[in-house]
Formats: C-alpha cells, structure tokens, sequence
C-alpha cells in the first residue's frame, strides 16, 4: 500500500533533523561530556584540558564518602518530603471539594486563578521574598506572630535548622499544590460520570464515593504526579540557593546547591561535581523510566487507533 | 433528609473559610511585597506589615537603580531569551511532531520511544559538561546557550503529537499534494495554522518557564550587562541592600510585574493547559 505514488517516508526524517541535531548538541553530547569529566582531575576555574585519573572512579569514591554531599541528599529527600505529604493531601481535599457534585462550589474558577498563581512566579524572587518576610529581627511574619501574640519575642526562623527546611519544604509546598490540584481535577472530570450518577443512585455517601470510585480511579494521574514532583524535587535549586544560601549550618542545602558550590565556588572542582551530578542522573533515570511505562502504553493505543483509521482512510480513497 | 441539608451546609461554610484562607494565602506575600515596595525603609522598620501602600515609590527606585540592580537590562536580556526559546520550542517540535504523524517512516516509532525516554531528563544534570562545552567555544556571556537548546523540547513534541492526532486529517495534506504543494509549504501554511490552540498553550508555558530559569543562566553568564531577571534579582541578596527594604520589595516586584500582568490576562487558558499538560491526551 505504501508503495503508490510519491514516496513521501524521507520527510519524515527530513523534518526530524532540527530536533535530532539540537538534541545531540546541547543534551546528548554535554550529557557524555560530564560523565567524561567524573572520570578525570578536571578542576580550577577556567581550566577546559584534563587527564583521566588512575583510579578511574576516585571522583566518585570521594563524593560518595563526602559527609556534605551525604548530607545535601538527605536534605533534598526530607524537605521534598515535607512539601509532597501536605501537597497532595490538600491537593485530593480539595480536587474531592470542587468535583462534588452536591456541594457545587461557586467561585471555583477564581480559587483556581489564586490557588495556581505562586506557581507561575518566578522562584528566585519567591526565595528572596521569603527571606524578608521571615526576616529578624523585623519582619512580616514575626510583626503578625507577635501581634496575634503568639509569639513573645521574635524568632529567629533563619538560623534554626528546622525552621529553615521548614520555610524552605513550605515554599515549595505553597507554589505546587495548585497545580497538583488542577492536575487531579482534570483526572477526575476524565471519569465517566455514568460511575457517580450510579453510586448516587445506590445511596453512596461522597465519601464512600471518593474513597470506592475516584481515587481508585486517580491511580495513574496520582502516579504521574508523584514521579514529576520526585523528578522536580531532586532537582531543587532556586529556593534553597536563594532562600539561605543552603545555611544554617548546611540545613537547606540540596543536592543541586551543592554540585553548584562544587563546581563553581571555591577550586572550582568540576570533575566531583561531574561525578556528584551523575549520581543524581541515575535516580533519575530510574523515575523515568517509570515514567515511560506509564506514558508509552497511552501513546501506543492512539498510535494503534490512527493506523486503523489510515487504512480505513485509503480502503476510501481506493474505493472510490 | 434534613438533617443531610444541614451537614452539607456546614461542609459547604467549611470549604469556602478554606478556599478564602487558602486564596488569601496565595496573595497576602505578593500583596506586601507590592505594598512594601512604596514604603520607607524606616517605615517597614517600624511596621513591616502595611495593607495601603506609601509615597516612597521613586525614592526607592533611585536607591535602587543607584547601586548594581539594572532592571531594564535584566528585562531585556530575559525577553530575548525567553522569546528566542518559545519561538524554536514551538516552531521545530510542531514540525516534530508533524514528522511523527502525518508520515510513514521506519524509524519512526523508535524515535518516538526515544522521545519519550528523555522527556523526563533535566538539562540541570548536563550543567557541567554544557559549561565546559559553551566555555571551549566561547559562547559564555551569550545568550545562545539559553536559546537554541530549545529546538530539542521533547515534552512539547509529545504533547503536539498528541495534539495533532486528533486534529489532523490526511485528507488536508493529501489535497494539497494533489494541488502541487511541496511537503515543507504545506507544513508551513496548513498545518502550522491548525496548530495554533496547542502552540498558544506550550507558549506561555515556555515562555514563563525561561523567564523563571535560573540554574543555566546562572552558570553561563558571568557578566552583570548579560544577567537575565532572575540573576538580577539574586543581587538583592546581596550586602549591599541589606538595609535598604524598601529598594529589595521594589526590585522584587519589577522582576514579576511582567508575570503577574501575562498571568491575569491569560489565566483561563494557563489553567487550562496545566489541566491538558497532565492528561497528554
């Protein structure tokens, strides 16, 4: 069948070439470039030669015994943590508020607006924002704090480690829940409404209801938030960077901060920074390739559907 | 049944204190920073919290722009970049995602599993290696580094894919081959209009989200007439507006002014394409 005609399969290539050439440039080749640099002493700003060490993986013996690099990991793990279990709780509540047909909340297109704004605003402002607001000894928060009096005196939010993950897990928390919201609501609107209308008519509670036919039903969706939001967490950067600089005492310093500090501060060790950022990019590349299953068998089903409608389309074209 | 009135009530009194709470929540810092932004630094000392703003707004401007914050360069240099990035984002994944789906070719489905492998990869992990590339070739302090990698959106060719699945009918390109349309014309003066809703949408999002990166730009550009905004801002950060409040929220808001005036006006459509981002289908 595909044999009629002009051949038309070489513009398929033709117009991937752009996409293919700009990828192996700027991803595919700085992407081996870093793996390279892990391998060697490439270190001291302005340097660009370099020797392959002897012991090959010294880099990352170094980085994987370094307290700090340890220490960033596991800060980047707790404060995404501290931001996800809030997030997606409130994001569910409140996906489980608006899509409830008996409650028929007014005004949902404004909460929208609001709720999703913080994200679309820039972060390194938001980082800095923060840091006034929490300021000591005057500042925003302490000023309300102590005239709500629940504060006596005023706290000193940035130099508590706590405090500062706090800020920072909040931050991050206050600028992705509505989107994490807009994202569920939209997998709800995707269920057959059959499916509620039935329960409603069996007397089912919307408890019951949330609880029996729409989270069940949320998996896939829930999923696709939990990796983007994992993917996006071990990649944080703006707000701890800008927030504390990664201080007090290293307690806001993520895993990127870290790699930047390495290879862009001090000597300038780009070869452990190499090595730190690789180690990164294995976890995620583990996430996306969950990612993948999870996006591939959607993608093929429509391919599936096209080609069916293809040969229908030529069957026509034939026929006629 | 009245009883079950009454508890839906309170349920409803419940969700909007939250939604309120929640909307206020989402304001209240921009709000203060905006007002701050006009108020003394000796008037935040006493009181950081003010609803109505002051008269101080071009004393904080001067002290502003006196010392190494250059708003306008920093506009400048981010509309560059996060133009240059949307318009390549946007033309060559439709073109992508047309190869994809009006054309039958061999590597075809492998290119699009490949797509789908990367889409997930951050360029942050790169950092390094792109630093030490752009830094051989002497492209620090340019804009291009910021600009062209953009031509390789492999989340944007798939959500076009997508897009155009269901849009496209063979049947528009197979009339226009039979008038005598070349493939690249058709493409350009068929396809690219069909596309619009979709290339509208992925806009706005590539746009705000170079308008928003940091970590890149951070490491390409070491020169202050080169800083895109949100370097720029970084400088507040900095000794030498540490004591000047009212200067820091005012060089705060014009960073995200831009943002908020594009956000107001568009927020149906952003919404609704975080909605369709989500859902790819």
């Amino acid at each position: 069948m595909r044999k009629k005609g002009i051949n038309y399969a070489k513009y398929g290539y033709y117009f991937s070439i752009p996409f293919v050439l700009a990828y192996l440039i700027f991803s595919l080749y700085p992407t081996i470039y870093t793996v390279i640099i892990g391998f060697t002493d490439l270190r001291g700003l302005g340097r660009t030669t370099f020797t392959f060490l002897d012991d090959p993986f010294e880099n990352f013996k170094l980085i994987l015994a370094n307290d700090t690099f340890k220490k960033s990991v596991v800060n980047t793990a707790v404060i995404w943590i501290m931001n996800f279990i809030p997030q997606i709780l409130l994001a569910l509540l409140l996906t489980a508020w608006f899509t409830n047909r008996r409650f028929k909340v007014k005004g949902q297109g404004i909460f929208k607006v609001l709720i999703y704004m913080p994200n679309i605003i820039t972060a390194a402002t938001i980082a800095i924002l923060f840091n006034s607001l929490f300021g000591y000894p005057k500042g925003p928060v302490n000023d309300l704090l102590m005239t709500l009096g629940i504060l006596d005196a005023p706290a000193n939010f940035h130099m508590q480690e706590w405090t500062s993950k706090g800020v920072v897990a909040f931050i991050q928390f206050w600028m992705w829940y509505g989107n994490s919201m807009i994202v569920l609501i939209a997998g709800v609107l995707g269920i057959s409404p059959t499916l509620f209308e039935a329960a409603e008519v069996d007397g089912a509670t919307p408890t019951q209801i949330f609880f029996k036919i729409t989270l069940p039903r949320l998996k896939t969706i829930l999923l696709y938030v939990l990796i983007t939001s994992m993917v996006g967490g071990l990649q944080m950067y703006d707000i701890p960077k800008l927030y504390l600089w990664g201080g007090p005492d290293n307690a806001t310093l993520t895993a990127n901060v870290f790699i930047h500090n390495q290879a862009f501060s001090g000597s300038y060790l780009y070869n452990r920074a190499a090595a730190a950022s690789m180690l990164m990019f294995l976890i995620i590349v583990v996430l996306s390739i969950a990612m993948f299953y999870l996006m591939r068998d959607r993608g093929e089903q429509k391919l599936r559907r096209q080609e069916r409608a293809r040969v229908r389309a030529l069957k026509r074209e034939a026929s006629v | 049944m009245k009883s079950l009135k009454t508890s839906t009530n309170i349920t409803k009194t419940i969700i909007y204190v939250v939604c309120i709470f929640l909307s206020i929540l989402s304001i209240f810092p921009f709000w203060l920073m905006f007002v701050n932004a006009t108020r003394s630094t000796y008037q935040i000392q006493q009181n950081s919290v003010a609803l109505f703003p002051s008269t101080f707004l071009l004393n904080n401007w001067k002290i502003l722009n006196g010392k190494s914050f250059n708003a306008a360069v920093g506009f400048m240099n981010s509309m560059l970049v996060s133009s240059g990035a949307t318009l390549c984002a946007v033309y060559f994944s439709s073109l992508t995602a047309y190869a994809l789906v009006a054309y039958t070719w061999k590597l075809r489905q492998p290119f699009f599993s490949f797509i789908l492998a990367i889409m997930m990869i951050p360029a942050q992990v790169s950092g390094i290696g792109f630093y030490q590339m752009m830094y051989r070739i002497g492209w620090t302090n340019s804009l291009w580094p910021l600009i062209l990698p953009s031509i390789a959106a492999p989340a944007m060719v798939f959500f076009m894919r997508q897009y155009l699945m269901a849009t496209l009918s063979l049947d528009i390109v197979n009339s226009a081959r039979i008038d005598g349309a070349g493939e690249f014309y058709t493409f350009n003066r068929i396809i690219l209009p069909i596309m619009k809703p979709a290339m509208a949408t992925q806009a706005i999002f590539t746009f705000v989200l170079n308008w928003n990166n940091l970590f890149i730009p951070m490491i390409i550009l070491t020169r202050r007439e080169k800083y895109t905004m949100p370097i720029m801002v970084s400088l507040l950060r900095g000794d030498i507006y540490k004591t000047e409040y009212g200067s820091v929220y005012l060089g705060l808001a014009l960073t995200v002014l831009p943002l908020f005036v594009v956000y107001f006006l568009l927020s149906k459509y952003i919404i609704a394409g975080v909605a369709l981002g989500a859902l790819k289908e």
